[in-house]
């Protein structure tokens, strides 16, 4: 496992496929990133939880604005932090969701307790 | 046309990627749709996802992919020789998994499934377990 667990501040350009996360008051923002199968949704599952624990965190926001993959541990990555949530009386969010994701999370039945925003302003690519 | 490859690599989360784009690669030749090359990807990463986690159980063995186009198939085959599934059927049933507790959605199959026009499952306790895939791909024109 690599990967720091003290990116909270962007830092400008930060490049790289390390998942970007930000908190903001008790929201946290998960740029999810190009591609989430296994390898990293796990990494992106270790940062969020303990960021759940020590930052009081009730809202999570998975944007997936530059995700172009997902597979079903994408699902199993969601379906994870919406039951952590849950147990809190915290939600979960996934926001600009391209096509070919929204495809799998629709096959998947996690849009029926998760609210899904597709990516705005049609510009697909 | 026909043309075969096969692929073998160790059983590490990060050859995920690697997995499925040198199949998407692979497949090309067949001028795929963008919708196809990406149905066959997910395809490839569940099959692959599941011999890391579940034929091997985190321990680092080889995966072998075989693929082969024939005309306007594809046939992929993703091999291990990990623990096997002594119940496929009920391995195949959506939303089934062994490990919740690794967030596993029990979502593998039913998204090879939904993606490709046939998925087989051939498996043995203690020997390993093979998923067959096959995709008709309907050849763009340029």
């Amino acid at each position: 496992m690599r990967g720091s667990m003290k990116r909270k501040k962007s830092r400008g350009g930060g490049r790289g496929p390390e998942p970007l996360m930000r908190v903001e008051d008790r929201t946290l923002r998960i740029r999810v990133p190009e591609e989430l199968d296994h390898h990293s949704a796990a990494l992106i599952c270790a940062q969020a939880d303990e960021l759940v624990k020590t930052r009081d965190i009730r809202e999570i926001v998975f944007d997936f604005s530059g995700t172009v993959f997902c597979d079903s541990s994408g699902i199993g990555m969601l379906m994870g932090r919406y039951k952590i949530m849950q147990a809190l009386g915290g939600q979960v969010r996934a926001v600009q969701v391209r096509d070919r994701v929204e495809r799998i999370l629709l096959l998947s039945g996690v849009m029926k307790v998760i609210p899904v925003e597709r990516m705005q302003g049609g510009k697909e690519e | 046309m026909k043309n075969e490859m096969r692929l073998e690599f160790d059983s590490i989360s990060a050859n995920e990627a690697f997995a499925r784009v040198t199949v998407a690669a692979f497949m090309t030749q067949m001028n795929p749709s963008m919708e196809e090359v990406a149905d066959v990807k997910t395809a490839v990463s569940e099959a692959v996802t599941n011999a890391i986690i579940h034929g091997y159980g985190g321990e680092v063995h080889k995966i072998l992919i075989a693929g082969e186009i024939d005309g306007e198939w594809l046939r992929l085959e993703v091999r291990d020789q990990g623990v096997g599934i002594p119940d496929v059927e009920k391995a195949m049933e959506p939303l089934y998994t062994t490990r919740p507790e690794l967030d596993r959605s029990g979502m593998g199959f039913l998204f090879m499934e939904a993606f490709m026009d046939e998925v087989k499952v051939e498996s043995e306790p203690g020997k390993g377990t093979a998923v067959i895939m096959k995709k008709r791909i309907r050849q763009q024109e340029e």
